[in-house]
């Protein structure tokens, strides 16, 4: 057994003579710094050890004994310690205290007289179990805490997302984001911009996991003060895209659609990094998907100019901005949900409310997956003009 | 994922099949670095057989092709499937990493 300090055992017993004689026959053992004694000669005695010192590995209980005997000790000790192992001494044959004090918790026993060899093996054998106990009880914590701080960046992140949605006379937003594992990689934004003019984000940061989710703050972040002031979707995503690179040894992208949307005349006007094209979706509900427009995905290419398309919203329109965890999304089957069935939400209810649009995506999209897992962060935004 | 790979002198051929989705992603990249030793200078990968890729894959093949880059190797990739073609297109991939629609083409276009 490999110790850092010697493991420190309380012998509890009343009679006066086995201090000397555990001193004694376990000389070798305290001078090679493997055990060190310390001695009470009752329960009571014993508890205030216990609760004194810490450090206390193991108890060796007598049992019958003045003011607290043995057997009223172990019920008590798990009020003072739980990291601590007891063994129990006991008269030869005596079954009846013997399994009182298993069912008390007792790790184990030894006979009187005391045999030592048999007393070296049972501490043995004790120290290593409350050793392995120690492991599984620290690795559990580490877990414990681990988890603990991926769901405080989970919930950061969702807190993150727009949860107050602008609305005007003539158009509505609307989105959400339901992510895979604990933190995941998509996102959305909107943001209110000069004149009335509303910027709209979708996201998909390459990979999953914490990494991603830094990666993931950051363009958010820069998205949002880049496209302060004057600067048109392709500069925006053109500095966004420097700033990402500076420091990105990780090869780390984001697939990214910015625009400005004008409610006065229904202009939108984007550009793309990489990411898969919005469908614009008519008030008959015949649909399109917007034009590429040759832009990498963010953080990959340095001097990288963003080229921008413009369109105009007519009334009725409605754009559906997503990421491919809606079109990845598989069922059962490895079917993938593909554009077509996006398509085809639309053909015959086209949109006419933007909360509305979302979530009948998100009910086709579950519907579809069944009981099959979801690998991939799912996020549609959806940006209606009214009628 | 299912990779195999045919050698001919400091050209690496690796045939990419099935799918690379986030949790193949790994897999993929453990297999390309064990694969891809210093005498290596071009590696294509022929992803015909490959019906879907995700991002965490895509970063894979980029990240492979700038440790070849460092020894002065090149990568090239051909033979894609509509699906595949539709997302190196749309991430703007295609634009980084050189697509061929054959092996041989791929293979004399970076120099094998």
């Amino acid at each position: 057994m490999s110790t850092d300090r010697p493991y420190k055992i309380l012998v509890v017993d009343d009679e006066p003579d086995l201090e000397p004689l555990i001193l004694q026959r376990m000389r070798r053992d305290i001078r090679r710094k493997q055990y060190t004694f310390v001695f009470a000669r009752n329960g009571v005695e014993a508890l205030e050890k216990l609760s004194d010192d810490e450090s206390i590995d193991l108890v060796l209980s007598d049992i019958n004994m003045p003011q607290m005997d043995g057997l009223t000790l172990l019920s008590q000790i798990p009020n003072v310690s739980t990291d601590v192992r007891s063994v129990i001494i006991s008269a030869y044959g005596d079954m009846k205290n013997i399994r009182t004090a298993m069912n008390r918790g007792a790790f184990d026993f030894v006979t009187k007289p005391i045999d030592f060899d048999d007393l070296r093996v049972t501490i043995e054998r004790t120290l290593s179990h409350l050793l392995e106990w120690r492991d599984a009880l620290e690795s559990r914590n580490k877990l414990t805490v681990l988890q603990n701080e991926l769901d405080i960046a989970s919930h950061m992140q969702q807190s993150l997302l727009p949860s107050h949605f602008p609305e005007g006379a003539t158009f509505q937003v609307y989105g959400r984001m339901e992510p895979a594992r604990n933190v995941g990689g998509d996102f959305f934004d909107i943001l209110n911009r000069e004149q009335g003019r509303l910027g709209v984000v979708v996201a998909d940061v390459s990979d999953k996991g914490v990494p991603a989710a830094l990666f993931m703050m950051s363009s958010r972040t820069l998205i949002r003060a880049m496209s302060i002031g004057s600067a048109t979707p392709g500069e925006v995503l053109a500095s966004v895209n420097e700033l990402l690179l500076e420091d990105n040894d990780s090869t780390m992208f984001v697939t990214l659609f910015y625009a400005v949307y004008d409610p006065e005349n229904g202009t939108f006007t984007y550009a793309n990094g990489g990411h898969n094209p919005p469908l614009l979706v008519h008030s008959d509900g015949s649909s399109e998907e917007l034009p590429l427009t040759g832009g990498i995905a963010l953080g990959l290419v340095p001097d990288f100019e963003y080229e921008e398309h413009t369109l105009r919203l007519m009334p009725g329109d409605a754009l559906i901005l997503y990421t491919d965890g809606v079109t990845e999304a598989m069922n059962e089957e490895h079917e993938e949900f593909g554009v077509p069935r996006l398509v085809e939400v639309f053909e015959a209810a086209p949109p006419i409310d933007a909360e509305d649009a979302t979530g009948r995506v998100f009910s086709a999209v579950h519907d579809f997956a069944g009981d099959a897992d979801q690998s991939d962060d799912i996020t549609c935004m959806v940006l209606h003009r009214r009628q | 994922m299912d990779i195999s790979t045919e050698r001919q002198g400091s050209t690496l051929f690796a045939n990419v099949g099935d799918r690379i989705d986030g949790t193949e992603a790994r897999n993929f990249q453990e297999t390309l670095t064990s694969v891809i030793d210093e005498e290596v200078k071009a590696l294509i990968l022929d992803l015909e057989e490959l019906s879907y890729i995700s991002s965490a894959g895509l970063r894979v093949i980029l990240l492979t092709a700038r440790v070849l880059q460092r020894q002065g190797g090149k990568l090239a990739i051909c033979s894609l499937s509509d699906p595949i073609r539709e997302v190196f297109e749309i991430s703007g991939f295609d634009k980084i990493i050189p697509v061929h629609s054959t092996r041989e083409e791929a293979a004399s276009a970076i120099g094998a």
